[in-house]
């Protein structure tokens, strides 16, 4: 064999590769068209400096120098008004349903104790279940107060600039107060690891059966469309729930991540989660043409799972549009409800608000799964 | 009614991909108890009626009725009631034998699902193979899972798509034995094929080239219908001799087996004087031949392959 015919050999290759990748539109599309949107979306939406968090005030009797400190943070970009004044309540179920990023309480005396240079306290509650998504907002609130301040301490105040700041600053990092990474991250990766076995366990069901020609057979037997999902999905609850107590035996016993609020909220909440990642799956193998087609989309919808639930990135710190289509993401709720559960010690009551939503999304999908599903071959 | 009512009935039926129409206005009444061969070459339209008419695929014109229920509205009714045999095998190859009739079985809903399974296994012969994983069969046992799946709820009109493509003689002998010990025992059989041997078995044949039906009736009807004639020539017969009785007129097959080829031409006085013109060849005896369906056909696809391009 002369080096010439070997290289022939190599060109016989490489051109039947390209006929097949020129043949193959999805690949070729998701090869090129895809990073592209990737790079834009997640370029935009991923911001590790988060700015814009939602924050509640308690204010029971505002004063010019309250209005003054919340004009300061409202121009330092890192908060967000959601209510003007709140109760303790409000902002507490605020706090941990993760809606709200911040309370900050002024006590009823705050103007009057100011003047009289009685260096009244300032309270910041930080969610700090995400240790990085809430430093840098408390960092700067500090400074912002004293900012806020300093045109208003003249006069006989004006002594109170020198020394000690005029303003006590308390901080309290609630859930997390050491601001201990791994409290956030190994809940999330419960997320994360179900959302990636969970959805390519079923995306890869029914293209199977196309592929080894054994659907023509199922299709010629009296069995439904539903049944067929419930049959092909059920299997799998089971195994999700043995990875389930995997994670959260190590996240006990390896990470010592702390366990708060309610298993049976978590277990429901576990179980809505992971029908829904399977049901998922389901309905990307109902779309798909064959298993590779299948196991690209679980792909490209682990990606922003990762990036826009706020599992790797802060998801409050988010621009609107992105935070909407983080909440399309079962991963965005679940996360909440199994940080809630875990470091916050949430209840059913308190997860409701981030359940419903990944009830909504199993229903829509599984309702596009059945009526994807073909009952006959045309 | 029962009894009397077609177990196949089909008028009309028109299938489209896209620009090709791959089923063009075939009708088809099959009689309960008989046996049906579904002929026609590869890509003829055999297994997209077979489909439609299992509920599988929506005609797009034309009515159909399977033992009775319509083929677009009771397609679920039919799926119960028939056995349908794919064309490529369907079964589960990291299933065993067994494991798959139980899972047939189950679908089906057949209770008690091991008398049926215990019963299927016996009848075809799978007992002793029944942990066998059905990934590891040679072809014949594989097919013969193939129709013990469905024949397991007994139904009453079997579908079979080129059931024996791929299967040696001997499997293909026992194959026919059981169909027609199904047919005797009542059951109505459909089945496509293009083996002729396989055409002879059955008690009537229907033959499609490009979607559209172009011969039916019994082995005998069709070749006495097509107004062949053949004649045989034995000697020295050989691939020089065959192309020169081609360009014959007259002479519109020739085909040569061995040393014998045997001549096929639709006029018999222009055949007859063409095959003369050799009688006196040294060594060459000539006779008058049977017809065969194969030559038949041969004539049919050449007709109806012209009268498209």
């Amino acid at each position: 064999m002369s080096k010439m015919s070997g290289g022939s050999r190599i060109k016989a290759i490489l051109i039947k590769e390209f006929i097949q990748l020129r043949r193959d539109r999805l690949t070729f599309g998701m090869m090129v068209g895809i990073p592209i949107m990737q790079l834009i979306l997640f370029g935009f939406a991923i911001n590790t400096d988060p700015k814009q968090l939602p924050t509640a005030i308690i204010a029971p009797n505002p004063s010019a120098y309250t209005r003054d400190i919340l004009a300061g943070m409202r121009n330092s970009d890192y908060f967000r008004f959601e209510k003007d004044t709140v109760s303790e309540a409000e902002a507490e179920e605020g706090l941990k349903r993760g809606e709200l990023s911040f309370v900050v309480t002024f006590p009823a005396d705050f103007g009057r104790d100011l003047v009289r240079g009685q260096r009244p306290q300032v309270l910041i509650e930080a969610d700090a279940t995400d240790p990085s998504a809430a430093s840098n907002a408390v960092g700067a609130f500090n400074r912002i107060v004293d900012d806020a301040l300093r045109d208003d301490l003249v006069g006989p105040m004006a002594q109170e600039k020198r020394g000690q700041p005029a303003v006590d600053v308390v901080v309290h990092r609630l859930y997390n107060p050491e601001g201990i990474t791994r409290y956030n991250i190994v809940p999330g990766l419960l997320g994360v690891i179900l959302t990636m076995t969970m959805t390519l366990m079923t995306a890869i069901s029914l293209t199977r059966e196309a592929e080894r020609g054994t659907m023509e057979n199922l299709l010629a037997m009296p069995v439904k469309p539903v049944e067929v999902m419930i049959g092909k999905i059920a299997p799998y609850i089971g195994i999700g729930f043995v990875q389930v107590t995997i994670i959260l035996l190590a996240a006990h016993f390896v990470f010592g991540v702390p366990m708060m609020g309610s298993f049976a909220a978590l277990f429901v909440g576990l179980a809505a989660f992971i029908a829904t990642n399977l049901a998922l799956g389901y309905t990307f193998s109902t779309i798909a043409r064959s298993q590779m087609q299948a196991m690209q989309m679980t792909f490209f919808f682990f990606l922003p799972s990762i990036l826009l639930s706020g599992f790797m990135f802060p998801f409050l710190g988010m621009p609107e549009w992105a935070r909407w289509l983080g909440s399309v993401l079962p991963l965005t709720h679940f996360l909440r409800i199994v940080r809630g559960t875990l470091l916050k010690g949430s209840d059913m009551w308190d997860i409701l608000p981030n359940l419903w939503p990944i009830l909504l999304i199993f229903t829509i999908v599984s309702t596009i799964a059945l009526l994807r599903y073909r009952k006959t071959l045309d | 009614m029962n009894g009397e009512v077609n177990a196949i009935e089909a008028a009309g039926l028109t299938k489209r991909f896209g620009e090709k129409t791959v089923v063009d206005n075939v009708s088809l009444e099959v009689k309960q108890g008989e046996i049906v061969g579904f002929l026609g070459p590869n890509g003829s339209g055999k297994t997209t009626t077979i489909r439609m008419l299992t509920g599988l695929l929506t005609p797009d014109s034309g009515t159909g009725s399977c033992l009775g229920f319509d083929i677009v509205r009771e397609a679920d009714q039919i799926k119960r009631n028939i056995g349908y045999m794919t064309q490529r095998f369907s079964f589960y190859e990291d299933l065993s034998i067994r494991e798959n009739l139980e899972f047939v079985a189950r679908l089906y809903n057949l209770k008690p699902m091991k008398d049926y399974v215990d019963r299927t296994l016996e009848r075809l012969g799978l007992l002793s193979r029944q942990k066998q994983l059905a990934g590891q069969l040679s072809g014949g046992w594989k097919q013969r899972l193939a129709l013990a799946a469905c024949i397991m709820h007994e139904p009453r009109l079997l579908m079979l798509d080129e059931p024996t493509a791929g299967v040696d003689p001997q499997a293909r002998r026992e194959f026919w034995d059981q169909i027609h010990q199904l047919a005797d025992e009542g059951l109505t059989v459909l089945v496509s094929t293009h083996y002729m041997d396989e055409a002879e078995r059955c008690h009537r044949i229907v033959y499609i080239s490009y979607g559209k039906v172009v011969a039916r009736g019994t082995v005998e009807e069709v070749i006495a219908s097509s107004g062949l004639t053949t004649w045989v020539i034995r000697g020295v017969a050989n691939g020089a001799l065959a192309d020169e009785l081609r360009r014959q007129p007259g002479v519109e097959q020739v085909a040569q087996f061995g040393t014998t080829l045997h001549v096929v031409g639709s006029d018999a006085v222009a055949l007859r004087a063409a095959v003369d013109r050799y009688a006196s060849r040294p060594g060459l005896e000539i006779a008058p031949g049977e017809t065969s369906l194969e030559d038949v056909f041969i004539r049919l696809m050449s007709q109806h392959g012209e009268a498209r391009s």
